[in-house]
């Protein structure tokens, strides 16, 4: 049986903590509920960059969709001074 | 009883097939690019010559399509490993980092929705397919190279300008032209509006012939 390969993701690292990339997002909607274009704005990476990168962080529990826009969550909060 | 699906392959104003791909910059959909235009092209095989030529030439216009809100995607049916080592390879040797995301097509997903494997050259592996595709995510230009010619980035460049073109001033464009050359006005629709043709201040060949510059 061929062992499962692990991808790593720009935005989570395999241990679920996030990289730099990861960081720069999450700092994004530090101060509120954004789009992925504003937080594109703030972090100068490109809009689908971003658009995937918020996914990844939703399912690593850090940030949260409500309706078009992106929170962080209590986990990803923390994570950003 | 199955029923039989016949699949349809991308057609010029056709919105193109969404599709969820591991790539060298993570996972990305197709929906990701919407608001931007996209050159999503294919390519054989990593480390191999003309394929190695053609990355290094989208790397050199990245910047122009940049300017013109076009980001670029590349595919093969390589691994992402391969991927990797490949643009490492290619900017170690040739000095020329390879910026765009590439889709590792593994199991052919995305190859098969667009077409991408052409059986009598290869049953394996991608030709040189370029689609691009609007901030709508409709497909507006396919081009298809076989495996040995190499794809010519002026003219990438040039279908994106003629396609802007087109969307924001309402023309075509007429054989070789590049941006600055006349454009062609829309043909009248109404035996009204091609008797009133010749007199509207355009350079008229005649009735259904005319170009104006912008």
């Amino acid at each position: 049986m061929l062992q499962e390969a692990v991808i790593a993701l720009p935005c989570v690292s395999p241990d679920g903590k996030p990289t730099k990339s990861g960081i720069a997002k999450l700092s994004a909607l530090k101060s509120g509920a954004s789009t992925p274009k504003a937080v594109a704005d703030i972090t100068g990476h490109p809009l689908f960059r971003v658009r995937s990168g918020l996914r990844e962080l939703v399912n690593a529990g850090f940030v949260k969709q409500v309706d078009d826009k992106y929170q962080l969550t209590p986990e990803g909060d923390k994570l950003v001074p | 009883m199955e029923e039989n699906t016949l699949v349809g392959l991308p057609l010029l104003g056709g919105k193109a097939p969404d599709f969820e791909a591991v790539t060298t910059q993570g996972t990305l959909r197709l929906s990701d690019f919407e608001g931007s235009w996209l050159v999503l092209f294919s390519h054989p095989a990593d480390f191999t010559p003309v394929c190695t030529t053609e990355f290094m030439a989208f790397s050199e216009i990245y910047e122009e399509l940049k300017k013109r809100n076009t980001e670029l995607l590349g595919l093969s049916v390589d691994s992402v490993s391969s991927h990797i080592a490949w643009i490492r390879n290619v900017e170690e040797k040739m000095g020329v980092k390879i910026p765009f995301p590439i889709i590792a097509d593994l199991n052919k997903e995305v190859s098969k929705k667009f077409g991408m494997i052409h059986p009598a050259q290869s049953k394996t592996e991608t030709v040189r397919c370029v689609f691009i595709i609007d901030p709508e995510s409709k497909v507006r230009t396919i081009l298809y190279y076989p495996l040995t010619t190499g794809r010519n980035m002026k003219e990438i460049l040039r279908i994106i300008d003629a396609l802007q073109t087109t969307d924001k001033h309402k023309v075509a464009t007429p054989a070789n032209w590049n941006p600055g050359d006349p454009v062609v006005v829309p043909p009248p629709g109404t035996t009204e509006q091609a008797e009133e043709r010749t007199k509207e201040g355009y350079d008229c060949k005649d009735w259904y012939l005319c170009f104006k510059k912008l």
